[in-house]
């Protein structure tokens, strides 16, 4: 029998804050991380003194963790959490931040993923990801994400009938998004044929398929309602979420992530179902995943995904918003923080506040996070869903 | 210093082309090198030619990637044991795009997630003759050019030149098309090794001979062998090392270091260190001379081509792992070359030059001629070096004494000194 969680009393999220980001930089993640502090400070209009709670995420933090962070910015938190959980920190954070805000074991959390990207940090960041990996996956043409990916792409596509064409309209939809997006890394128009004819990275993977990797930093603050309200904080309500790690390690080749053995816990405590929702900001590092968190998340039924991008146009302005501000494969993966992506993304769409175009009427957003290739599939899954204040719907179970 | 015979003719030209001379020499790259303990496991089982898993001593189960706990009942007890190394293709991608120089230089590369028969998934190399997911493959341990082990997956049924494929050369140090010295060929076990070259379709060898006034029957009938060329040397004298490596140094894919001397006998037998000082002027300091002078080249055209620079191959003794007093000061002089050949494969590992260790007991020629039997053959041994060069093998064990006497070594060493003491 499943323990249903505790329903959040009202949690809210707020300030959605973003460090631009650029393809390389010369700065370390500490700067990225301090800046993304700073900018939640500002859109608060708090003090740095009033932030007693606080969760880091980053791959080049490196030789620190949150704790030597907390010096180098001068914090003296209450509630630390360091969360190396790649693309599913945000909703692993913010998981933390809410039960946290809840118990008054802390007031203000602020929630921070960023990362460096010099010239060769990819290679050397791959290259000692995990033990795994190092053992396992790196000596065996060095592919990186992109190999792993390639592997669980070629397996969907035979098992499932995706075509080339399916995954394309993703990338060409999220591009469409990006193309308001004064953030985004990658603006002008892509087609399909772009998109097909690109040059092959790692069969059947070709360029637009592949996140490029860049150097950033996101942040959102976690509190409780009373809070926001004080502050005169735009904010929105947290609903439900979940979080699972190595879900289904029987499985010979990855073909489903920890949201299908959640997705009935995630409804639950909400009260929702997935025609409730207004838009997806799924983790969407290559196309495939992307399919894989509609089918788990209930959008559809397994192996149904190719069908249903036939069936919809995944732009703003168009049927099942995906990716509303372009998503990871537009606007670039600040390494860690490209989970936060997507939820700064859900709280800008439901505080009307998007970076780029506005979903109308969007009232409930669910935010999907996958994370951490550690040997021949992502081990980290989460997703949340969040309710614009005073429109979230909320039933009662019968 | 003789002069060198005159050449023979060439070998015939063979199917493997040779670098262009015009085209810069690559450079000798090495794909990752770094493994957790748990996953020398796998290059252990490598380098003896076995396919191997971890299993769990409690509940049995198979693990792969290397744990140091088992993934299903935390046991600790996990064991290296022979498994059976067939599976399923469930997926496969070229990788076109590697980040280490070693695959950008060899892109693509063609990688597939398996299925192991006995429980566990795998990302392994694929050999170009496996059919696509889902089919049916084989599994192996190799040596990559880093010297670690990687699993590595051939079709089910063999096929045609299969031993061509681009991985397969890069894991193995096949002798055919290529140019091996064999540093004594005038012993029995020189003589044998010689034949099993040019058996095994080498480009050329040079069949080293050392005191020219000894007269040898075989030796000038191995010169006259198509491929074979004579050449002296000289392993206790360092300016005929130098010599021949001079002239033939950077030509040398192969060297088989066949040069020994043994005289059976215990410490007690004879007076005078006379004769152990000879075993290790030509056993140990013999390898120490041939390396100084050998080396430099080898490494670097490790690179260069299918037929590049490959391996270096030691003949010892399985008694340098643990002495037989009755070959007292010989076997001490092959502990001591077993160890200078760990010395010398840590210092080409970064090459990608492979240092084999052949092990044998004792082998069945004029100085082992009051040993009881079973003794290994010089054909049989030759043989043995070249399957391991075929199979790109690093320790070997060749014959039924060597065997004995290594898992008598593994299981309980202080037993097997006892044994041998007897």
């Amino acid at each position: 029998m499943r323990a249903l969680a505790r329903p959040y009393e009202d949690v809210v999220v707020a300030a959605p804050v973003t460090v631009p980001y650029t393809r390389h930089s010369i700065h370390s993640a500490h700067w990225f991380l301090a800046q993304a502090l700073a900018k939640l400070i500002q859109a608060a209009g708090i003090r740095k003194s009033d932030i007693d709670g606080l969760a880091v995420s980053s791959f080049t933090i490196a030789p620190d963790t949150a704790v030597g962070f907390t010096q180098h910015v001068g914090l003296s938190p209450r509630f630390l959490e360091h969360v190396p959980m790649g693309g599913a920190s945000a909703i692993v954070q913010l998981r933390r931040a809410a039960r946290a805000v809840e118990a008054g074991d802390a007031h203000i959390v602020a929630c921070i993923a960023g990362d460096a990207n010099h010239v060769d940090s990819f290679r050397l960041n791959t290259a000692s990801f995990s033990r795994f990996a190092r053992d396992a996956v790196y000596p065996y043409g060095s592919g990186g994400p992109n190999g792993s990916f390639a592997l669980l792409t070629a397996h969907y596509m035979r098992a499932y009938g995706a075509s080339r064409e399916d995954f394309g309209k993703l990338c060409v939809a999220q591009r469409q998004n990006a193309r308001a997006n004064p953030l985004a890394l990658f603006r002008s128009e892509l087609t399909l044929e772009d998109y097909l004819n690109a040059r092959l990275i790692a069969d059947p993977i070709r360029l637009f398929d592949c996140v490029m990797p860049c150097a950033g930093a996101d942040g959102f603050l976690v509190m409780r309602r009373a809070t926001a309200k004080k502050l005169d904080l735009p904010h929105v309500r947290l609903l439900g979420a979940i979080e699972r790690h190595n879900a289904y390690p029987g499985d010979a080749i990855q073909f489903r992530g920890g949201w299908a053995l959640d997705q009935d816990a995630l409804y639950d405590q909400t009260g929702l179902a997935p025609k409730d929702i207004d838009f997806l900001q799924a983790y969407d590092d290559y196309p495939v995943i992307t399919l894989m968190q509609i089918e788990d998340l209930g959008f559809c039924g397994k192996g149904e995904g190719p069908e249903f991008v036939r069936r919809h146009s995944f732009t703003v302005d168009g049927s099942f918003p995906l990716n509303t501000s372009g998503g990871q494969l537009s606007m670039g993966q600040a390494g860690a923080a490209g989970g936060h992506l997507g939820l700064v993304e859900a709280i800008r769409q439901l505080t009307g506040m998007p970076l780029g175009a506005q979903v109308e009427k969007a009232r409930l957003g669910l935010v999907s996070g996958f994370g951490m290739i550690n040997y021949d599939r992502g081990l980290c899954s989460g997703a949340a869903i969040l309710a614009a204040q005073g429109r979230g719907k909320r039933r009662k179970k019968g | 210093m003789n002069a060198l015979p005159p050449q023979p003719p060439r070998a015939p030209s063979s199917r493997l082309k040779r670098r262009n001379p015009l085209v810069a020499l690559k450079p000798p790259l090495v794909p990752p090198f770094a493994r957790s303990r748990a996953a020398q496991g796998l290059t252990a089982a490598a380098a003896l030619g076995v396919f191997a898993l971890q299993r769990c001593e409690k509940c049995g189960a198979a693990q792969y990637p290397p744990r140091d706990a088992c993934v299903q009942c935390l046991s600790p007890r996990l064991r290296w044991r022979p498994a059976e190394g067939t599976g399923e293709l469930l997926s496969e991608t070229l990788i076109r795009h590697g980040q280490e120089l070693y695959f950008r230089e060899r892109a693509p590369w063609r990688v597939g997630l398996v299925r192991l028969d006995c429980g566990p998934s795998a990302i392994v190399a694929l050999h170009g003759d496996c059919a696509p997911a889902p089919s049916r493959l084989r599994l192996r341990l190799a040596l990559d050019k880093s010297g670690q082990a990687l699993m590595i997956a051939l079709p089910e049924k063999d096929t045609p030149d299969m031993a061509e494929d681009p991985l397969v050369r890069e894991t193995t140090c096949a002798p055919r098309a290529r140019k091996v010295l064999v540093t004594d060929a005038k012993t029995k076990v020189g003589r044998a090794m010689v034949e099993a070259l040019v058996a095994a379709g080498a480009d050329l060898v040079w069949a080293g001979y050392a005191a020219p006034w000894k007269p040898s029957p075989h030796l000038e009938a191995l010169g006259a062998l198509e491929g074979v060329s004579l050449v002296p040397l000289d392993v206790t004298d360092e300016s005929s090392v130098r010599e021949l490596a001079g002239s033939i140094g950077g030509k040398v894919d192969i060297l088989v270091n066949t040069a020994e001397y043994h005289r059976p006998g215990s410490i007690a037998s004879r007076g005078g260190v006379a004769t152990a000082r000879t075993e290790m002027e030509v056993n140990y300091f013999g390898l120490l001379r041939l390396s100084q002078s050998f080396m430099a080249a080898l490494k670097a055209r490790a690179a260069d081509g299918p037929a590049s620079a490959t391996a270096w191959v030691n003949i010892l003794s399985v008694h340098a792992l643990s002495n037989d007093p009755a070959h007292g000061t010989f076997s001490a002089s092959k502990a001591a070359a077993f160890s200078l050949a760990q010395a010398l494969r840590a210092d080409l590992q970064a090459s990608g030059i492979r240092v084999i260790n052949v092990f044998p007991g004792s082998i069945d020629d004029e100085w082992n001629a009051r040993v009881a039997p079973p003794k290994l053959s010089p054909a049989a041994l030759a043989k043995a070096v070249v399957e391991a060069l075929e199979r790109g093998l690093e320790d070997v064990y060749p014959g039924e004494v060597a065997k004995d006497v290594m898992a008598r070594f593994l299981e309980n060493p202080k037993a097997l000194e006892r044994e041998l003491a007897g």
